[in-house]
């Protein structure tokens, strides 16, 4: 069980090298570097090198690779190109703001996501199954900018409930917060939890129709008991896995209504470090949306084996 | 009449198409079941006899539903209870047995709760007490040691030990009616008898009532006291158990018996020709019309009533049953098959060691396997060109590892094996060459899996053509319909997909693509284990047919002991991967002298109520081979002394040209069996 364990985290950290080797690679092939954009048409002669010194750009490749990732151990991503400051100050609080973002969206979605599909799937072709399938059919498909967009329209607009884009600074007490990210929140929500909301009833219907689940049947134990006992437990298993996938698909969701709310998270961060050319940002953020990726990947593979039986009798006999 | 305790009435049961029309899966159904006794429902796949099992619990699976009828319990129709009625019945008063226990017992739940939870819902016993009955339930069922196997999750049983779970599990709420869904299709032959004693026992002892449902009539002669035997969601026949196995008055009863295979007969049985129609498909008269031998001109328009007669005890749905009564016995004709084979060897194994041992890194560096004690050790076999060789053994005996290795799926540990004394074969696939491959071709059990859903049955034959001779065109065209002729499918088969078609005609295309390689062996893994018995005879006969035409080598692998009969003239019995006993069929079938053979053939259920299984050695699963000595120590009842333990047993040749493995000297081998 632990040398699995060990093997899964190293298998993780492969992972980060390998992506940062490529987005390291990736800048480095694209056509001009942080100098010749910083400076633009001064781009030349005396002032270009100088710029190289100063960013440290005039040795090889591999050794910046090399000191660069010594560095982003130790949490150090270097400095941001445009604002010339420290990678990791600029991060820290858009890492906060993002993670308040999503956690409510996954405190709020996973739930809901789950009832959901549990009634969808014991009510199958029944009406509830129907309205419901319906509705989350739906909101799987309207992506999120033009989700976000109505909500705007329909709710800070027209019924001017809530307002629209995020206007506080983030630093302020969490009511004060509150009103502004309750539309961010709703809007990635839905996707993920319409997603997870059918993940959840396939699975469950899946195992309703099990040999096991008509065995509980035969033998009288009743509807409710049979559902607790003999199938949830065995379909909320595999959805771990697909929950997990979702979290981490999710991130891509918060860049997108990040911009439309124009809320101050690592996804506006994203696409204004691109836009800006800042490489060394962008780099940096790789890393890190690479990491939750893996990390939370990596949870949710523990956590089925610790919850599955099979596998861990499996582990403990090898 | 008090003495009825289920009675199925007029009961029909099916689907909605997605046109709308209504299909059957049950037609009229009528029968009673009387306490205490064992009725045997009999059919092929597709018959209804589970849906009509479940019915009588009250259960419609998803998607079906009751057109019409009740299934009368206590009085009170099953089919239109509440489910908090039902809840109370169910496991209580009627219970059930499941074909797949392994897949049946819920896999988080540990075997004891899963029991106990039966305990709770139909016994007023407490907490202590509960405990102790599930000792006693376990106890009944002949499991070792309860109180560890309570603690253990499904997945940790072997599948013999499942299904008793399942029998303790279904005897908790002491109930009067049994249903038994299969409940021995999948266990091994000698696994299968034994639970089979113990529903026996079971039934003689509680007096509860059975309904025994099942495709194999070995299984059903067994338990039954009557059989009722359905085709197409119909009654056909319904009986005494005695007199529908030895005097079937209906036609595919009839063609049914005379198609499986018996121990006591060599050479293949008579094949019944057709396949059962698809529900849905409306047939003006007779179901079974265009598949019987005994039709005339009225059952094409007509179909019969199912008729009671008071002399037999036994209803019939047959216009001719008189014709049939009159054939005083079942004369199985069988077709004796020719030895072919030539002296010439064409396939030797020597010293053929396999290990599935995980390599670990100082072997992967030196590319070798240690592994001492290796799944199959030891093989030496020499095949003879035109033959047919048997591997037979329980699931575990290392059969199908071996076709493995032979076809180069699986590599050698220690060993050779050659092709024509020459060509050396032990390498693995990839290292072969493409004529290599051409030589050895593989048929598999479930021809649903080994045929590419998405390619038309010209493309599945084609694959070969195209790769080994390079055929083009009308060649290939002409060629690929060759090969279908010769399986006997017709020439518009070839732009079919195999979703549309029938289990035997799918094996069929698979057979056709095996010959079209022009293969000198062919390896049959399990071949007909899928197929319907009706329609297992006709597979077997092609094959057979298609060996005397090409000349062709077959390896058969099969756990079906009857079967292996019918077709091989040489057997190999295996046991955890080493080798028993081979010899010529006939001789290994009449005097089964190794002790494991004995076990082995003893087990096997034949459709004959007077022919009942020997029960010789216990039926325990050995998960590794033993180090030392013979393979068979651990299950022996035969055991000489310290010397079975300690050394591996020579082989003794016997007159007729066995050769077995054993201390036993071989003149009291063969004196025990006179």
């Amino acid at each position: 069980m632990l040398f699995l364990i060990i093997k899964r985290i190293l298998l993780g950290l492969i992972t980060l090298f390998i992506v940062s080797l490529i987005t390291f690679v990736g800048t480095e092939i694209l056509p001009g570097d942080a100098c010749t954009t910083y400076l633009e048409r001064q781009a030349f002669g005396e002032q270009l090198e100088a710029c190289y010194r100063r960013l440290g750009l005039n040795v090889p490749a591999y050794e910046r690779y090399v000191s660069w990732a010594v560095n982003a151990i130790q949490g150090d991503f270097g400095y941001s190109l445009s604002g010339e400051m420290p990678i990791k100050e600029v991060l820290g609080p858009r890492i906060k703001n993002s993670l308040v973002l999503a956690s409510a969206a996954i405190f709020i979605g996973i739930p809901i996501a789950l009832i959901l599909g549990i009634v969808t799937a014991l009510w199958r072709d029944k009406l509830p199954d129907v309205a419901i399938s319906t509705v989350t059919i739906f909101a799987m498909t309207i992506p999120e900018f033009i989700s976000a967009t109505l909500l705007i329209l329909i709710i800070a607009i027209w019924l001017e409930w809530l307002p629209g884009i995020v206007i506080v600074p983030t630093d302020v007490s969490f009511l004060e917060l509150l009103p502004n990210i309750i539309l961010p929140v709703i809007a990635i929500a839905m996707i993920m939890t319409a997603h997870m909301a059918r993940m959840v009833r396939s699975s469950v219907i899946q195992v309703m129709a099990s040999e096991y689940v008509q065995m509980a049947i035969l033998k009288g134990v009743p509807y409710w008991k049979m559902v607790f006992k003999h199938v949830l437990p065995n379909a909320l298993l595999p959805a771990i896995n697909v929950v997990a996938l979702t979290i981490a698909w999710l991130l891509g969701g918060v860049v997108v209504t990040e911009v439309v709310f124009n809320y101050p998270g690592l996804g506006r961060l994203v696409i204004e470090s691109i836009s800006n050319r800042d490489l060394p940002t962008v780099q940096a953020l790789a890393i890190i949306l690479a990491s939750i990726y893996v990390s939370i990947n990596l949870l949710a593979d523990l956590m089925t084996l610790m919850l599955n039986p099979r596998l861990k009798t499996l582990q403990i006999r090898k | 009449m008090s003495d009825i305790i289920q009675k199925v009435k007029n009961l029909s049961i099916g689907f909605k198409s997605k046109k709308g029309e209504e299909i059957l899966i049950l037609k009229n159904i009528s029968t009673n079941i009387k306490k205490g006794e064992t009725v045997g429902i009999v059919g092929e796949s597709g018959s209804g006899k589970s849906t009509l099992a479940l019915a009588m619990m009250g259960y419609v699976k998803h998607g079906l539903y009751t057109i019409g009828g009740e299934c009368e319990f206590n009085s009170s129709n099953l089919l239109n209870m509440k489910s908090k009625d039902l809840e109370k019945i169910r496991g209580r008063k009627i219970a059930m047995i499941p074909q797949n226990a392994g897949q049946a017992l819920t896999p988080n739940l540990k075997i004891g709760y899963q029991i106990d939870e039966a305990l709770q819902l139909h016994s007023d016993l407490n907490e202590k007490e509960r405990e102790k009955k599930i000792s006693e339930l376990l106890n009944k069922v002949r499991l070792p040691s309860p109180e560890t196997i309570a603690l253990r999750y499904p997945h940790e049983l072997s599948g013999g030990q499942q299904q008793r779970v399942a029998v303790a599990m279904a005897l908790a709420g002491t109930p009067d009616l049994l249903l038994l869904d299969e409940p021995t299709t999948g266990l091994d032959v000698t696994t299968q008898a034994h639970v089979l004693e113990l529903l026996n026992f079971i039934a003689k002892d509680t007096g509860t009532s059975m309904v025994y449902v099942s495709h194999d009539l070995g299984a059903i002669a067994q338990v039954s006291d009557r059989i009722i035997v359905m085709y197409s969601g119909e009654i056909v026949l319904e009986g005494p158990s005695r007199d529908i196995l030895k005097r079937p008055i209906h036609p595919y009863t009839h063609g049914l018996l005379k198609s499986i295979p018996k121990l006591s007969l060599a050479g293949l049985p008579e094949s019944m020709p057709g396949s059962q129609p698809q529900p849905g498909i409306i047939q003006g008269g007779c179901s079974f019309f265009d598949r019987c031998n005994f039709s005339e001109e009225k059952c094409k328009n007509k179909s019969p009533h199912l008729e009671f007669l008071k002399e037999l005890n036994t209803s019939v749905r047959c216009f001719n049953y008189e014709k049939l009564l009159k054939e005083s016995q079942i004369n199985q004709n069988v077709n004796k098959i020719k030895n072919n084979s030539k002296d010439k060897e064409i396939l030797n194994l020597s010293d053929v060691s396999i290990s599935y041992a995980k390599q670990k890194l100082l072997d992967q560096i030196f590319n070798r396997i240690s592994d001492d004690n290796p799944t199959v050790k030891d093989i030496n076999i020499n095949i003879k060109k035109g033959e047919t060789i048997a591997l037979v053994g329980e699931s575990g005996s290392g059969k199908s590892t071996i076709l493995k290795s032979i076809a180069g799926l699986l590599r050698t540990k220690d060993g050779l094996i050659r092709f024509e004394e020459s060509r050396n074969l032990s390498s693995e696939l990839k290292e072969r060459d493409p004529n290599d491959l051409r030589i050895i071709q593989l048929i598999f059990q479930n021809p649903d899996e080994s045929l590419n859903p998405n390619h038309t049955v010209e493309e599945i034959i084609a694959q070969p053509l195209k790769l080994y001779f390079g055929l083009k065109g009308e060649e290939l065209k002409k060629n690929i319909i060759d090969l279908l002729q010769k399986v006997r499918l017709g020439e518009f088969y070839i732009s079919r997909y195999p979703r549309q078609l029938s289990g035997g005609e799918k094996q069929r295309v698979a057979v056709a693509r095996a010959f079209a390689a022009k293969p000198d062996i062919i390896l049959c893994d399990e071949v007909t284990s899928a197929l319907d018995v009706s329609v297992q005879a006709a597979v077997l006969n092609l094959l057979q047919q298609l060996k005397e035409d090409f000349g062709t080598t077959y390896i058969f692998v099969s756990h079906d002991l009857a079967v292996v009969r019918a077709i091989s003239d040489r057997v190999a019995v295996l046991y955890q991967g080493r080798l028993c006993e081979v010899g010529p069929s006939n001789d290994v079938y009449k005097f089964p002298s190794h002790p494991y053979t004995e076990v082995l053939l003893g087990a096997v259920l034949e459709p004959d109520p007077d022919i009942k299984p020997k029960l010789v050695a216990e039926d325990i699963v050995e998960e590794k081979p033993p180090e030392k000595g013979c393979s068979f120590q651990g299950r022996c009842s035969r055991i000489v002394g310290d010397i079975c333990k300690k050394e591996i047993p020579p082989w003794q040749l016997t007159d007729s040209g066995n050769a077995i493995r054993c201390h036993i000297p071989i003149k009291e081998l063969q004196k025990e069996q006179i």
